[in-house]
């Protein structure tokens, strides 16, 4: 038996270092005071000055978040919507294409999504820019917010609801006053997600924008290919920090928000 | 009766609104693909012919349906060979991630309960920080004036550099440590429920530790290892950004292709005819697997 969990430490702790030192190498690099990213040569926080006085990367991240703000949000409407049908409606009329337009686009690849949403672009004239690749967005994440409110929603005790609406309360009032309370750290965690797929999305984007409405994650590509340089790891590390602040902050709310409805 | 009627209608408006927008954002997006593969390349913006621009049109063209672009797939070697090196790396990729990914999986499930969350949380945290952040954070790293070569160099265990990026290695590496998280946590979630008293039957009748692995953990983490090799193996075959940033002009991959099919040849037809057979190949076994999952749930 002891062998055993010195394995089983040896294999978690190696997991760990693969899963992290990569990471950990990006955001020491980005201190670098030389411009050779894999030759240390003492710490500086130039880059990240450098990076205040760069306007097409701070343009890029303002498109970039007013995109995941937009398409995060109205995404979490519609999978929301999405996720009680899938539950509690198990009749209706193309019931099976409804969930299979739930689910395929989750596995699709993400050129074959980008694709076939600038053709539909194309063929409606839309002009392309800021709103195509917002509702791109938007479409892709929904399907994601669906799947994780509807995992939510198939524990939540229907009769709740249901004395709600024997008590006269209209479907739409029950529904808000007390379903959503009980799903709403999922409801929550959809809309992260969704905020993050999208704030991380290359592909999808570059397919289906215009002028003027250069992402993040495009930017980033653009001088990727060009070669390693210390502004990228500085951009790259901004973004993972506000990722694990983000995530952190959301873990500790969901748990308040479990106890919460725990204790109700 | 009021009260009936105005539920129903709240249902209908719940129910029609996402599926409307599915169909807009979905369904007719992939009608359009399907039928743009089914034009004739056009020097024109937007580059194709259009085959049919009206209803009233679709009966009198229907004999004008053009299969070009599908028999360039099949004539073209670069297309074929796309799909099997596609179909080759992803495969690689998924059993590298069982091996590497099972142990952490176990270690995880056998770790002190207490603490389990927060190790199921380290796992995950990665997997919300950009893509493209954790591809990029690798070229540094592999690249031959990099990280690990200058490593390997100070060890004395290579005298001169190895050449990993732009080599599938690079791609391999790339994909296993994108998609560590999607193996681990569905081999996670059935190695926890496995009964530790059936390990214990299996060593009191005197099974040594690595056979009664292979005879009672492996057989029962099966489902997960399924579960695990569907969800890395699928996306992969589809991967684009880390054949583009890792690997070099040899490393074939159908989503490579398609975007250069697009972005460079202006071939919006042959992209879309590659789309076409992409998805076919991968989402109808996925759409038949979902439908037979839930009819064995609903069984239940």
């Amino acid at each position: 038996m002891r062998r055993f969990s010195t394995f089983n430490l040896v294999s978690v702790t190696f997991g760990f270092a693969f899963l992290y030192l990569p990471i950990v190498i990006l955001i020491i690099y980005s201190f670098n005071a030389s411009r050779l990213v894999t030759v240390w040569a003492g710490f500086s926080t130039q880059w990240y000055v450098a990076l205040l006085h760069d306007q097409a990367i701070l343009d890029a991240a303002w498109v970039t978040i007013r995109v995941a703000l937009f398409s995060a949000t109205v995404a979490t409407v519609l999978g929301t919507m999405a996720a009680i049908v899938l539950v509690r409606r198990r009749r209706f009329i193309g019931r099976t294409l409804f969930s299979g337009m739930i689910y395929a686009p989750i596995v699709m690849p993400d050129v074959i999504t980008g694709l076939s949403l600038l053709l539909l672009f194309v063929a409606l004239n839309f002009d392309r820019g800021f709103w195509t690749v917002a509702l791109a967005h938007t479409s892709f994440t929904m399907c994601f917010v669906a799947v994780v409110v509807q995992s939510r929603l198939l524990s939540f005790d229907l009769s709740l609801e249901e004395a709600a609406l024997d008590l006269g309360a209209p479907p739409f009032r029950a529904f808000f006053l007390v379903t959503l309370p009980v799903i709403f750290p999922a409801v929550a965690a959809g809309w992260m997600l969704a905020f993050t797929l999208s704030l991380d999305d290359l592909v999808i984007s570059s397919f289906t924008t215009g002028p003027g409405a250069t992402t993040l994650p495009m930017k980033i590509y653009s001088q990727v290919r060009l070669g390693v340089t210390p502004e990228i790891n500085a951009v790259c590390t901004i973004l993972v920090a506000l990722v694990t602040i983000g995530v952190l902050i959301a873990s500790v709310v969901g748990k308040t928000g479990m106890r919460a409805t725990e204790a109700a | 009766m009021a009260e009936k009627e105005r539920t129903s209608l709240s249902r209908r408006v719940v129910t029609w609104i996402p599926y409307a927008w599915l169909v807009v954002f979905f369904l007719i997006p992939c009608l359009i693909v399907l039928k743009i593969s089914l034009s004739q390349t056009a020097l024109a913006i937007p580059p194709y012919e259009p085959v049919f621009s009206t209803f009233a049109d679709i009966r009198d063209k229907v004999g004008e349906f053009s299969l070009d672009s599908f028999a360039l797939l099949t004539q073209d070697s670069l297309y074929w060979l796309s799909y099997l090196s596609s179909l080759e790396i992803a495969a690689i990729s998924t059993i590298l991630l069982l091996i590497i990914g099972y142990p952490i999986a176990y270690g995880l499930a056998r770790a002190n309960p207490s603490i389990r969350p927060y190790l199921l949380m380290l796992i995950i945290l990665p997997f919300w920080t950009s893509f493209l952040i954790r591809v990029y954070a690798w070229i540094g790293i592999l690249k031959p004036e990099g990280l690990l070569n200058q490593l390997l160099i100070s060890l004395h265990l290579i005298s001169q550099p190895l050449a990993i990026t732009n080599t599938n290695w690079a791609v391999y590496i790339g994909i296993v440590y994108s998609y560590l998280p999607f193996m681990v946590l569905p081999l996670y979630a059935t190695l926890e429920k496995l009964d530790v008293t059936l390990l214990e039957a299996a060593s009191d009748l005197g099974a040594t530790p690595l056979k009664a692995f292979w005879q009672v953990t492996f057989p029962i983490s099966l489902p997960g290892v399924a579960a695990g090799a569907l969800l890395v193996f699928i996306p992969a075959v589809g991967e684009f950004v880390i054949p583009d940033l890792l690997g070099g002009s040899d490393t074939l991959m159908i989503g490579k292709t398609l975007w250069h099919e697009f972005f460079d040849n202006r071939d919006w037809p042959v992209a879309s005819a590659v789309a076409i057979v992409l998805l076919v190949a991968l989402v109808v076994p996925i759409v038949l697997f979902q439908n037979a999952q839930s009819r064995a749930q609903g069984a239940k």
